[in-house]
């Protein structure tokens, strides 16, 4: 029996899934992000909003003019890991750098005594990511002071009631569950203490916890790092399917080999469908080639190829380029394309990456380029890729407020975010805003061909893809769940493998069994188990246990009249009245034998005289 | 099933490493070196003894290539362009990287000795297309059964240990290695594995090396003292390992001393070789990785590149040229040019094969040194031989060997003597079956093979729950703290015609059948007089009671059986299945002499009964009680 539940379902690339499944007594955890769009509620850092703040005379002002919340911003967890008992969880499987975001909250609270496994990749580029969210973090303790101010507590119940819609919603949540989600940022030495918690692995490494699960990661092509995750138990494989790009073109491509099989699946790649209605049924391409003669990577080049020529449109009208866009495949990819767009137009365009670990991370991704700069440039135009996509922390504040009522200027953003709530500090926008999407996940149509190669012995889907797949549970063995709602999944069977030791094995005597064409026989070793498998090898002989008693387990019927005939073969005299249940034995020895339902017993008072007659009764018996 | 190992070259000798081990049915060729020391066809392995017909592609699973050096690598291309090998090819990241220029630049030196090309540049390329790069730890699925994994070795860039297992078999084929980190490398790491079998090199199979440190020392104190009195050092040496490992020793000596003497690197190889060290830093050892984002090991300051005008250019310096035993190339130009000048240094690797320059340095302190008939160069310079070596040494093979504990140990590439030490120790110190096959020998025993069978949870959860056992101390008669919890597995194993071997709890069975259990129990009840019960007790003063006299029997039986434990329940008492108690049934049917005793006076019944488990024990403790009864 194992136990599976959804503590969040995925909303993007920014915000990937977070289930724990509980498999042969062990609490597993996929993921720990943070819902950083959330953020969106405060008010960005800015010299111009310091103004605005401090000199309205209200002392208690909860909302800035633009309807947004001026304090140094909380940030929002996912609550259903908070409602665990942190120290029941055993394991931590990390799948991109984005579910790592959230560790940190986890790893400090008390009792935290998981082993958190990621790939190395992941956990480097996450470091990343998390000290440039402490770091820009830092212009509002500056901007603050150093006091932290609980949000939360700023606000009573009417006030919260009484907040904007959009606000309100992103606060309470929909039933007003994820107040307690909401948590002052970790620190740095957070971050560190949580990154040596972590073991890393390469891509097909086993892992092995406890002498029971053996886990690896799997390239899901998503980004630098990212990965899907199986995990064998003697009793059952499992496979976890996060967000995943069959080929990707800056991350090795999407291996779903390992993944074949799996007793379940868990399957929660829907974040590139979320939301869009799908009207057509889905159905089984016959061809596998089309499912891994993949043109993403060609779509995802034509949407660059686009990015990039806008932006050399608003570079040759004077204008700047911003693109807070924080997906390190998305930014590399950009990088090379605008260089060569440089190139080509014979122009002299500087580009800047602006970000505290700009330099590390570069380095760390082997790109080694000459257009690395730390200063901020104001006239000339230049094309500037810096964080953080939620538009409230980082240089991306301070530029849009120099460039948001220049016309020639470009914003690109990525999709999935309110933009009208990320946009409104900055109103009036006259420049040019580019919403663009990226795969964050495998098309829709593909998915029945994927399961189906994949080979399942079930499939766990969110529940708002039922409609979707339920038409197809010929084939495809689906099961759905809902959000916290635990689903417990019995055993297919009972049994598991179990590796008997060859010398062991040829010491057997088996014996068949009466009318059928099965031989059994007993056997006797040590069981261990190591390295996700179990074994069972010729034991040493332990002291006070009687290895003599030979048979141990008896069933059949003992018949009265078969009784007293065999007892007489071994010169034993006896005899039992019609309708009685007992053998009377005169002869040589007194003593009686009562045969009951389930028993058969012999009453004497001469050991060896006993034995006789329970060797006959046994010999009437089957037993082993 | 079994393992054979048929060793194709580095059996008792250094050179041409090849070993074909089939496991279970999967054949694997584990290197496919060639041998420097040959020009004719020992030069290469004797690949016809892998398949007559030369049909390679179904004889081999795999080759699993462990690093980029020749004697491991350099047969490579001819064995797949030239015999016609198309199957897999495995090997680490760096070495695909770095092979190419490996092989390249052995096949120019071919061409430029005037000798018959054994295959072309494009046979390179074409060869290493068919390779698939592997990461250090990382699973590769070579085909439904064959599975292997590279470890960390040391010994070069890349180089690694490979472990390859076929259903319950596993080895580990250790390549070169090396146990102790060096300047840019690590030390070889690898998991604690149940083996069949481990190949390991031996070329020091009976050497023990003291600190690094001193020869290093000793290496920059002569090249210092060459360059300050205004010589010339010549470093002849490969392209790739040991010129990076000097050089970081050079550059951070040069640093700290802040010498301004020039330090270059001949042009080519080697300013290549370093631009992938310079990627591939993540095999590099924790320091220099550690390093990397502030300043790359790599990035050597005070190294330039040579310009072949500086070679009679007057003042000191420090030149790396290659090849590594002045056999010819560059290195032997600079010699020629060199040598004659008493203030100027040479340096010599730890081993030069005979016939080249370097070896004729090597032995003794040879004045004139004969290039071939015409020319012969006076050596007037000072030589130093470096004695670093990035193999392990005996303690790092004993010490893998006896972290490993396979079943079986080969030793290969070393020299025979050393290898029957060695072997000798490995048998006599560990007790493990040690061989040291010469080339073409084939070494077999059979291979580990576990029965598959489906285990029920009743049987692994009565396997599981614990056995718990409280010794008592003989002396106190007290609980110790030692507490026993042997557990053995007791269960039934069942065959069905046609099904798979199942192993469940007895319990299980009876239902499989379609019976009932039934018991077979023993039941007895006698007599005992109960004045002999009282004197059995002086102190305790025995009321008629039944509880006391339970009381009394208690006391007795828990000096006879007191490691079984004699369980007190109310009105019986109890060892494991045996139980007594007070009889006052007149008609109790276990009483079965009920004439003779019914006349004694003073009479206590008690009636015992037991299941068949216990049957010796049973009677044990009747006639205990029975000799109570005077």
């Amino acid at each position: 029996m194992y136990t599976y539940t959804c503590l969040s379902q995925s909303r993007g690339y920014n915000l990937p899934s977070c289930h724990m499944v509980n498999l042969s007594g062990f609490h597993i955890l996929f993921d720990c992000p943070l819902d950083l769009s959330a953020t969106t509620i405060f008010s960005p850092v800015s010299t111009s909003l310091y103004e605005q703040t401090f000199t309205t005379p209200s002392s208690k002002k909860l909302l800035d003019s633009n309807n947004l919340i001026p304090i140094e911003p909380y940030y929002k967890t996912i609550e259903g890991v908070h409602l665990w008992n942190v120290s029941l969880i055993d394991v931590v499987l990390i799948s991109s750098p984005m579910g790592m975001l959230g560790l940190p909250f986890l790893t400090r609270s008390k009792g935290f005594s998981a082993k958190i496994y990621a790939t190395e990749a992941a956990t480097r580029v996450s470091e990343f990511m998390m000290k440039d969210l402490v770091a820009m973090h830092m212009e509002f303790k500056q901007l603050y002071g150093p006091q932290e101010t609980n949000f939360l507590q700023l606000f009573n119940w009417e006030e919260l009631e009484a907040l904007p819609p959009s606000l309100k919603e992103i606060v309470l949540g929909k039933n007003g569950t994820h107040l307690g989600s909401w948590m002052p940022l970790y620190s740095a030495a957070d971050v560190k203490e949580c990154l040596q918690k972590v073991e890393t692995l390469k891509y097909a490494e086993e892992a092995c916890y406890n002498g029971t699960l053996i886990m690896k990661a799997f390239s899901s092509g998503l980004e630098i790092g990212a990965c899907n995750w199986s995990i064998k138990s003697p009793k059952r494989n499992i496979s976890y399917i996060s967000s995943s790009i069959f080929s990707s073109g800056v991350a090795m491509d999407f291996d779903f080999h390992a993944l074949i099989g799996s007793d379940p699946l868990i399957y929660s790649d829907f974040a590139s469908t979320l939301g869009s209605d799908y009207a057509n049924a889905l159905e089984f391409n016959s061809d596998d080639d089309i499912l891994l003669n993949s043109d993403e990577n060609s779509e995802e080049m034509e949407k660059m190829e686009f990015i990039c020529s806008c932006s050399m449109d608003s570079v040759k009208d004077g204008g700047s380029v911003l693109i807070p866009i924080g997906r390190l495949g998305i930014v590399l990819q950009l990088l090379e394309l605008f260089a060569l767009h440089i190139d080509s137009f014979d122009m002299k365009v500087p580009i800047f990456i602006i970000s505290s670990v700009a330099e590390e991370l570069l380095a760390y991704t082997n790109i080694l380029p000459e257009w690395l700069c730390n200063h901020r440039q104001e006239k000339e135009p230049c094309i500037v890729f810096c964080p953080h996509w939620s538009l409230r922390v980082g240089p991306v504040v301070h530029l849009l407020h120099r460039w948001h009522e220049d016309p020639n200027s470009l914003l690109v953003l990525e999709e999935g975010i309110d933009t009208d709530l990320a946009l409104s500090p900055f109103k009036p926008i006259a420049m040019k805003v580019l919403e663009c999407s990226f795969y964050s996940g495998i098309k829709l149509e593909k998915v029945p061909q994927l399961l189906k190669m994949l080979h399942p012995k079930q499939i766990l889907l969110p529940d708002y893809t039922k409609q979707l797949f339920e038409p197809l549970s010929k084939s495809l063995p689906c099961l759905f769940y809902t959000e916290f709602e635990t689903l417990c999944l019995p055993n297919s069977n009972n049994l598991s493998e179990l590796n008997i030791a060859t010398n062991l094995a040829s010491q057997l005597t088996f014996s068949k069994m009466k009318n059928e064409e099965l031989s059994i026989s007993r056997l006797r070793g040590e069981l261990y188990l190591e390295h996700g498998k179990q074994y069972l090898i010729g034991g040493k002989e332990v002291k006070g246990l009687e290895t003599e008693i030979g048979l141990l387990v008896h069933w059949g019927k003992v018949d009265l009249e078969s009784l007293v005939v065999e007892l007489e073969k071994v010169g034993v005299k006896g005899s039992f009245e019609c309708g009685s249940n007992v053998v009377n034995v005169v002869e040589p020895n007194k003593g009686f034998i009562e045969v009951k339902e389930t028993s058969v017993v012999i009453s004497s008072g001469d050991e060896s005289f006993g034995l006789l007659i329970s060797d006959v009764v046994l010999s009437l018996l089957n037993g082993i | 099933m079994a393992i054979d190992c048929l060793v194709l070259g580095a059996g008792q000798e250094v050179g041409k490493s090849c070993v074909v081990v089939s496991i279970n049915g999967k054949r694997i060729m584990f290197d496919c070196g060639m041998h420097m020391g040959y020009t004719d066809h020992n030069r290469y392995p004797d690949f016809s003894l892998i398949s007559k017909s030369g049909d390679f592609n179904n004889a081999l699973s795999c080759i699993i290539i462990t690093h980029f050096h020749l004697d491991h690598i350099g047969a490579l291309p001819y064995f797949t362009e030239v015999c016609g090998y198309n199957g897999p090819i495995y090997m680490t990241y760096p070495t695909k990287a770095l092979a190419p220029l490996m092989l390249e630049d052995y096949r120019k030196v071919m061409v430029g000795r005037g000798e018959e090309q054994q295959f072309t540049y494009e046979n390179i390329i074409d060869c290493m297309k068919k390779v698939t790069a592997v990461d250090l730890k990382q699973n590769v699925q070579v085909d439904k059964d064959l599975q292997i994994r590279a470890y960390y070795a040391g010994h070069v860039l890349g180089a690694a240990m490979f472990y390859a297992c076929v259903g319950d078999s596993a080895m580990v084929y250790t390549g070169d290695y090396n146990m102790t980190p060096d300047r840019h490398l690590g030390a070889a790491q690898i998991d604690r594995l149940q083996l069949d079998l481990l190949i390991t090199e031996s070329t020091y199979a009976t050497t023990i090396r003291d600190s690094k440190y001193a020869r290093e020392r000793e290496f920059l104190k002569a090249v210092h003292k060459c360059v300050s009195n205004g010589g010339k050092v010549l470093i002849p040496t490969f392209a790739l390992g040991r010129a990076q490992e000097l050089c970081i020793l050079l550059d951070d000596y040069w640093e700290r001393m802040n010498l301004k003497v020039p330090i270059y690197f001949s042009a080519g190889l080697t300013i290549q070789a370093n631009l992938y060290y310079k990627v591939l830093i993540n095999w590099t050892s924790q320091k220099v990785k550690d390093t990397y984002a502030t300043r790359n090991a790599f990035d050597f300051k005070n190294v330039h590149q040579f310009d072949r005008t500086l070679l009679d250019a007057p003042g000191p310096c420090v030149l790396f040229a290659t090849p590594g035993m002045i056999s010819g190339g560059f290195s032997l130009e600079v010699f020629k040019h060199w040598a004659p000048c008493e203030s100027n240094l040479i340096t010599l690797p730890g081993y030069c094969v005979a016939g080249t320059v370097g070896h004729k340095l090597m032995s003794g302190k040879p004045t004139k040194v004969d290039l071939d008939k015409d020319t012969q160069i006076d050596v007037r310079c000072q030589i130093h031989q470096l004695s670093f070596s990035p193999h392990t040494d005996a303690k790092g093979i004993m010490d893998l060997v006896k972290f490993l504990s396979p079943k079986h140990v080969i030793l290969v590439h070393g020299e025979k003597p050393k290898m029957d030490l060695l072997k000798s120790r490995i048998k006599s110190e560990l007790g493990i079956e040690c061989f040291d096959p010469a080339n073409t020998e084939t070494v077999s025993f059979p291979s580990t093979h576990f029965i598959k069978s489906d285990a029920s949870n009743a049987f692994i959860r009565s396997s599981l729950t614990p056995n718990f056992k409280f010794p008592k101390d003989e002396i106190t008669d007290t609980p110790s703290l030692h507490v026993c919890d042997e557990r053995v597995s007791e269960g039934i194993l069942t065959m069905g015609k046609g099904q798979k071997v199942k192993v469940i709890h007895q319990d299980e069975l009876v239902t499989m059948v379609g019976g009932g259990k039934t018991e077979v129990e023993f039941g007895y009840c006698f007599g005992l007089n109960l004045c002999s019960l009282k004197n059995v007790s002086k102190e305790v003063r025995v009321s008629n009671g039944d509880d006391s006299l339970l009381g009394v029997l208690n006391m007795k039986l828990s000096d006879e059986f007191g490691e079984l434990g004699v369980r007190d329940c109310k009105g019986s008492l109890e060892v494991n299945s045996f139980r007594v108690r007070v009889c006052k049934n007149d008609d109790c049917p276990h009483r079965v002499d009920r004439d003779e005793l019914s006349e004694r006076l003073e009479c206590v019944f008690f009636c015992c009964n037991w299941s068949i488990l216990d049957k010796s024990i049973a009677w044990r403790v009747i006639s205990v009680m029975k000799n109570m009864d005077l």
